[in-house]
Parts: structure tokens; sequence; C-alpha cells
């Protein structure tokens, strides 16, 4: 009886590293795989095509430059604690010898590092993505609700959805800076003017999916609705939003991936320091390094856009409450 | 009990269409007394779930009206509650939360905040649905789910209550349990109920008046059978009881041989 139960329990244990081997293939040994083929196939390309600037960068130049940019992060970094060093004791001083002495306080004036870059992208996009937000989510409620305000609004949505970013971005400037005299250091208007072009073009997805989901409520529901009396305002707190929002959020996340490559593209334009000018600087630049800085700031944005859409993702699942929906 | 609790009064309805309006409906007139249990019978589509709904005032009648105590009403109110066929809770809320959902939209100015707890877990109670109270719809079985429904319902001491196929989306275990509770809750209120079946034993057994209908187009009342069985019934006993069968075969009659099923009129 013993042995019986030991043979199960070592046969059970031999299954379960099995299965558990299986699920860590799919999860992570089918990726790698992946990317390690893609790698592959990227530096035969790369060694093949010569351009004016040089090789086409391969992998290792990517890695070589991305190290390069981090180095130099640090050594801006060191270069502006050592001004603000400088200034302090040269202030300490002037000040020993003459208490009532005025003392200047100057910013350091480096320049911006590559994460400075990455950090003045992702607060544009985040500001874009808001505006967007806020203007797109009431529009599609109210648009769902009501089938007489949805035709008439619906041929500007058709209109104005297919426009790329790069047309708005000269009207915007113009009238961003006609309008817009704040000196503001977070408030720079190339900053404004990016993100309300990013808003402009990434606020359709959500406007669509939004009035889907508050059209195709479950008709019961509404009867619900009715038969209790509900207010306007209770039903669409209680009734229409929870019932819609898996497509609302499958319209923030169409959004947010628009808005991120809309991003890139204004900014290029735009001149808002961040990461789209900095692969703008660096093909002006024309240097021998500049073709592989551009590529790891390509890489960049691709990881930054797969968090982005994975952070969505995460905060959807969170606020679903229908357990037979699958996620991606 | 007064005589003329609800009268449906003249009732027609027409929906217009692509081409000639439909009319649904014509000439129905019917009076309930309160606290009586009234079945609507009668083949797909003779509009019987119309009739309903124009009660419950989510339709409005092309002609003639719904009198409630004296008044007309002609749009839906927690007074004519209505239980769904598909039990229609909110998936997002428990099973709490969607009966505190009808129970505040009612009761919200005139019972205080523990009065308004210990209403609602006293109608999850007469469901038998104390035990899930958190549980959300998704995590509960078909059954489950209609008795919240009808607690739901229950809870918001309607006038009358709507019931459109309540037990039609469930087997017949938990359908005759359910018609078990129905008939004790009933027996506790002295509710006045009106409820479309299908089923002929579920009507006789459990009502006081048997409204059959007859088909569409232009459906109307055909005939009204009062079941005059003693309270409380024993689904056991009167299996083999003759006036019990006595009734069911009125109803199969006139459903299968007056008013044919419009499938078999075509064949035919």
């Amino acid at each position: 009886m013993l042995a019986k139960l030991q043979q199960l329990k070592t046969q059970v244990t031999f299954a379960s590293l099995f299965i558990r081997y299986e699920v860590l293939a799919k999860a992570i040994a089918l990726p790698c795989v992946g990317i390690i083929m893609f790698i592959f196939l990227w530096q035969i390309t790369a060694s093949n095509i010569v351009t004016s600037l040089g090789q086409f960068p391969g992998p290792g130049d990517v890695w070589s430059q991305s190290k390069v940019l981090v180095t130099e992060h640090y050594q801006e970094r060191d270069k502006a604690q050592q001004f603000y060093q400088r200034q302090e004791v040269r202030n300490t001083k002037k000040r020993a010898n003459n208490p009532e002495a005025v003392v200047k306080i100057r910013q350091y004036t480096g320049q911006a590092t590559y994460f400075d870059k990455i950090i003045t992208s992702l607060y544009t996009v985040a500001f874009g993505f808001f505006i967007a937000t806020i203007v797109a989510i009431p529009l599609g409620i109210v648009c769902g609700l009501s089938d007489k305000v949805y035709r008439a609004v619906n041929p500007i949505i058709q209109v104005f959805k297919p426009v790329s970013p790069l047309a708005w971005l000269p009207l915007v400037t113009i009238v961003v800076s006609a309008t817009y005299t704040s000196t503001d250091p977070y408030f720079e208007k190339a900053f404004v003017t990016s993100a309300v072009t990013v808003a402009l073009c990434c606020l359709w997805p959500t406007v669509v999916n939004t009035i889907v989901g508050v059209a195709s409520i479950d008709r019961d529901l509404i009867d619900v609705s009715r038969v209790l009396r509900l207010s306007t305002f209770v039903h669409i707190k209680a009734i229409v939003i929870p019932s819609a929002l898996p497509l609302i959020f499958t319209g923030l996340r169409l959004s947010l991936a628009t808005g991120w490559m809309v991003l890139i593209a204004a900014e290029m334009l735009a001149q808002n320091p961040g990461l789209g000018k900095f692969i703008w600087d660096e093909f002006q630049n024309g240097s021998s390094s500049s073709l592989s800085r551009i590529m790891v700031a390509v890489i960049t944005i691709g990881i930054i856009g797969f968090i982005l859409d994975h952070l969505m993702l995460m905060i959807q699942k969170r606020f679903s409450w229908d357990r037979q929906a699958i996620l991606r | 009990m007064q005589n003329r609790y609800l009268e449906i009064s003249q009732v027609s309805i027409e929906f217009p269409t692509a081409g000639e309006p439909y009319r649904a409906l014509q000439n129905v007139n019917m009076s309930i007394q309160q606290g009586e249990f009234i079945s609507l019978i009668g083949h797909s589509g003779c509009g019987k779930s119309t009739v309903l709904n124009i009660i419950a005032g989510l339709y409005q009648a092309t002609e003639g009206g719904i009198i409630l105590e004296g008044r007309e009403v002609n749009e839906p109110g927690p007074d004519r509650a209505v239980v769904f066929q598909n039990h229609a809770l909110l998936p997002w809320l428990t099973v709490y939360q969607n009966v505190e959902l009808a129970v505040k939209s009612v009761f919200n100015s005139t019972k205080s905040k523990t009065e308004i707890r210990a209403w609602i877990e006293h109608n999850l109670q007469l469901v038998d649905m104390q035990h899930a109270l958190h549980k959300l719809p998704g995590e509960i079985s078909g059954g489950m789910k209609q008795r919240v429904g009808i607690a739901r319902c229950l809870a918001m001491q309607p006038k009358v209550l709507l019931m459109d196929e309540p037990f039609g989306a469930l087997d017949a275990l938990t359908r005759a349990h359910l018609q078990d509770s129905l008939m004790e809750i009933q027996t506790q209120l002295g509710n006045t109920v009106i409820m479309i079946t299908h089923d002929v034993d579920e009507a006789v057994l459990l009502s006081d008046r048997i409204v059959m209908m007859s088909n569409g187009p232009a459906a109307t009342i055909g005939e009204i059978l009062h079941v005059e069985l003693d309270r409380p019934r024993n689904r056991l006993a009167l299996a083999e009881d003759a006036n019990f069968n006595a009734y069911r075969q009125q109803v199969l009659r006139f459903l299968y041989e007056k008013q044919k099923n419009p499938a078999t009129k075509t064949a035919a």
C-alpha cells in the first residue's frame, strides 16, 4: 500500500514538473527563440546595407550606443552637480566676506540627457491623452445615448478621424503661438503644440468605441432602469458606464497606442525636447554613430509603447467584472 | 379585495413596420382583483409579452389603457415591478447590491439606512438567497439569479408583480422549487401577480385564473378559466386530482384544438 503511494507520488511530481516545463517553454522559451532569430536576421541584413552615413546599425552597434547614451547621462548629471557645488562654494565665500552681498543663483544650462528626453515624451503623451480622454468619453456617452445627437455629430467624426497629425501640426502651431503666451517652463509652446496634436489624433478610437459600448447595452438593463425610474445621472453612473466599460477600455488602449505613435512625429516637427526631437537632431547631425543612436531610440519607443499598453491592460483587468472575457 | 384593482381597458397596439403597421393586440379587456394570481398563456407570438409590457408601461398602447387603483398608468414604475425572463441582474454588482439599487431608488427618502439594510436582507431571505449576499451574478446558478430577480421586485413592494416567463430558462427541478417558493411568498404577502407562461401545469398549479390568448395578429383574450382549487396546493397530491386534470384538459383543448398553433395552421 505504502509502495503504491510512493509510486503515485513520484508520478505526480514528474507530471507536475513536465507541466511546469511546458508552461515555462510557452511563456519564456518560445519568445526567446523568436527574439534571437530576429536579432540574427537583423545582423545579416544590416551588414549588407551600406549608407552614406556608414553601415546600417546591427545589434552590436545598437548595444554599444545605448551604453554610450547611459554614460553620457551620468556624465551630464555629474557636470550639473559640480556646477551647483562650485556655485554654492562661491556664494558661501561671498556671504562670508560680506553678509549683505547679493548672491547669484543660476540654473545649470546643460544639455538634456537621453533619459530626460524620455521623461519629456512620456509627460507630453500623458497630457495629450488626458485631454483626449476627458473630451472623448463624455462625447461618446452623449452620442451613444441619443440617436439624434449621434446622427448630427457622426459626419464630423468620420471626416476628422482619418486626418494625419502632420496635417494638424501647422494649424496647431500657429494657433498656439497666437493664443498661448505663458512663460511657465513646464508648459512651453512646443510642449503644448505636441500635446494638442496628440489629443486631436488620439481621441477618435475612444469616441467611436464609447459610442458603440453605450449603444449596445443590454435592453433588459435599460428596462430595469425604466421600471426603477432612475434619474439620468444615476442611470449613466450605475448602468451605462459599467456596461460600456469594456469597450471604453478598448478605445482607451487604442487611443494610447495611437497617441504614442503620433507623439514622435509631432515632436519631430514641433521640436518638443523628447524622443522625436532626439531622432530628428541625430538625423540632421549626420555623424557616424547617428544611425545607431536612432536605432536605439526606435527600440526605446517600441519598448515604452509596449509597457504603456501593458499598463492599460492591467488597469482594464482591475476594472473588469466579466470572468468570461479573455483580456490580452 | 377591490374588484377592479387593475383594469386592462380596450387595449390595442399597433407597431409601425416597413410596410403595413402590425396590429399585435386588438381590444384586450380584463379586470383583476387585488391579491389574484393570473397566468397568461398562449402560443408563441400571440402577444402575451406585449400585454405585460403595456401593463408595465414599457410600451404605450395605441388605443385603450391600463387603470391601476382607479388611476391611469402609462409609464414604467416600481409599482408594477417586472421579473424578466433573463433575470436582468447587473453583472457587476453583487446580489446584495442589485437589490440595494432597487430599494434605494424607491425607499431612499422614506427608510433609514439600517431599515434599508434589514429590508434587503429580509427579501433575500424570502427567496432563500441570504447565504450568497456578496456573490456576483456570474458566480451563481440560473435558478439563483432568477430568485434574486424576484427578490429585487418584491423589495420594491409593488402593487402588481409582473413576471415574463420567469422560469422558462430553467431546468424542471429548479422550476419546481421556484414555483413552490413563489406560492409560499404569495400566501405570505398576498401580492397581485400576472405571470406569462408556456407551461400548462405551472399555470394550473399556481393561478387563480388562467387567461388564454388567441393567436396574433390582432390577438385578444380567448377564454378565461377560473381555477377553483384549494390553497395551499401540493403538486404531488394534485397530480391525481380529477379537478386539476380537468382544468389542464380545458387549457390544452383551447391551445391545441380551438386555437391551432400557427405553425401547424400553415401546413394544413
